[in-house]
């Protein structure tokens, strides 16, 4: 293969066209990449009075970003959970009549520890801490 | 290998859907080359500089968030944060008034050249039409950042509207979203500037591009009269095309270059219970009709001085719009014919206005 005048000079053009494209392109690709929004570090949470809570009774809190589902058992204990369903990340909710929660989106059940009984979620529901320090519920992340 | 691919395609689609019109396009279309052809680009760039506003304006919507307590911020967000935001934005502020500046540019060489006579008509019209739409984009984009000078901008332009005769009051609110210039008003501009706007536009975008590959391009008389084998053509495909590529590229870092070293402010935001800030001026595109409603006496003859003004840039507007029908006597025997005269009135109108408004 001789390379002519015409084949440089075609490879010189292409070579500064790519280069031409790519100092376009790269900009706009690394617009489209959202940046990082820091987010504060969460490690507890306090939600209300233990008292007030009614027993066999739930309700979704704010942990960050995160949503946990609190609730309190028929005996009067807490849990705490993440409420993002393991399946498809829907928020997943307790019936007071099975005593289970359960994910409306397609029917996932867990146990009270968070663990996948049945129904498509594939893993168990990450637990949190609850403590109650004068009569003020506090959850905080497990471990 | 790949030419091979190519035609397949090519005459695959040429079964089905009949090529023969892009077909004579590409190898019929021609461009007259004369001491005047410099003007015959001016369109193009102002049609590649309205592609940018596609583009850079759908990038700037993944991040904007309009609203009273979101505008401003997320503007500043894009430009601080967005990796390549404050270029994006800086390409989409330069970009919109380039193409104010070459669609009137385009106008005016269209207005010398006499290219909208017979059976230009429509094309002038539609032009026009695209030039209105793209100062109403310039108006509505301006408010969208929801800073000081934007939010007193609106408040100014949406009062001037309001002194029409009869609908002027209705149009107000109409365009505010209510009495004042609110997060309702800025609802309303977004949604004209995101969706109304472009969606007309290019429709008589597409009319008027369909219009100029219909007739071809406009001969000027010294050049018609050329016997035949005098005329100089070049072939619109490759060649034209090709020196049109090679300006829009230029233009293009012209546009970089100015969104590199002249970034555009995004100054304070606004607050509906501050004073204005002085000197505060229209966009340049609006400056010469802001300056002489400035000039004009508070009463003409019992009439209100600004209605007076308002009613005439609505009349030499409407008037702009009909040249193609309205005909001026030929003076044979002038240097300089009175069309051209018009013209060079209205421009050194604009330009003297444009001037005093920023001098004084």
């Amino acid at each position: 293969m001789t390379l002519n005048r015409k084949k440089f000079l075609n490879i010189l053009l292409s070579l500064s066209g790519i280069a031409g494209l790519g100092a376009i392109f790269y900009p706009i690709f690394s617009y489209l990449i959202p940046p990082k929004i820091s987010e504060p570090k969460v490690n507890s949470v306090k939600v209300g009075s233990a008292s007030d809570f009614p027993n066999n009774s739930y309700k979704i809190v704010k942990f960050g970003r995160k949503p946990v589902i609190l609730i309190k058992t028929v005996e009067g204990d807490f849990k705490a959970l993440s409420a993002t369903c393991t399946h498809l990340e829907c928020i997943v909710q307790y019936k007071s009549d099975t005593h289970q929660i359960w994910c409306a989106c397609h029917n996932g059940i867990y146990d009270l520890n968070g663990r996948n009984v049945s129904g498509p979620p594939p893993r168990p529901l990450t637990p949190y801490d609850v403590k109650i320090i004068n009569d003020e519920i506090v959850i905080t992340s497990a471990g | 290998m790949m030419k091979k691919i190519t035609s397949n395609l090519v005459s695959w689609l040429d079964e089905r859907f009949d090529l023969t019109p892009i077909r004579n396009l590409l190898l019929h279309k021609k461009v007259p080359i004369h001491k005047h052809s410099l003007w015959y680009y001016l369109g193009g760039v102002t049609l590649f500089l309205f592609f940018i506003q596609l583009v850079t304006g759908i990038l700037l919507l993944l991040y904007y968030k309009p609203g009273e307590d979101s505008a401003y911020e997320s503007v500043r967000f894009i430009v601080t944060e967005v990796k390549f935001g404050w270029l994006i934005r800086n390409v989409h502020s330069w970009s919109a008034n380039l193409l104010i500046f070459f669609a009137f540019l385009h106008m005016f060489s269209v207005f010398f050249t006499q290219s909208y006579k017979k059976p230009r008509e429509l094309t002038w019209i539609t032009g026009f039409v695209i030039l209105a739409l793209a100062l109403a984009f310039g108006f509505s984009g301006y408010l969208l950042p929801w800073n000081e000078l934007a939010f007193f901008a609106t408040k100014v332009g949406t009062d001037i509207i309001g002194i029409l005769p009869v609908v002027g009051e209705k149009l107000r609110v109409i365009l505010r979203g209510g009495e004042d210039v609110t997060g309702a008003t800025l609802s309303r501009f977004f949604g004209i500037h995101v969706a109304i706007l472009p969606a007309i536009f290019t429709f008589f975008l597409v009319l008027h591009l369909l219009f100029i590959q219909r007739q071809g391009m406009h001969e000027p008389e010294h050049f018609k009269n050329l016997p035949e084998d005098k005329k100089k053509y070049i072939p619109f495909f490759p060649d034209f095309a090709l020196r049109d590529a090679l300006l829009w590229l230029i233009v293009f870092n012209v546009i970089i270059f100015l969104a590199l070293y002249f970034p555009w402010e995004l100054g304070n935001k606004a607050d509906p219970f501050a004073s204005a800030p002085s000197g505060i001026k229209p966009e340049w595109y609006f400056l010469f009709m802001f300056q002489t409603l400035k000039f004009l006496p508070a009463h003409i003859l019992f009439i209100d001085g600004e209605l007076l003004g308002v009613l005439a840039f609505g009349l030499a507007g409407l008037l702009w719009m009909l040249i193609p029908f309205i005909k001026l006597k030929e003076k044979p025997n002038w240097k300089i014919q009175p069309i051209t005269i018009v013209g060079i009135l209205v421009v050194s109108f604009i330009v003297v206005m444009t001037i005093l408004g920023y001098l004084l």
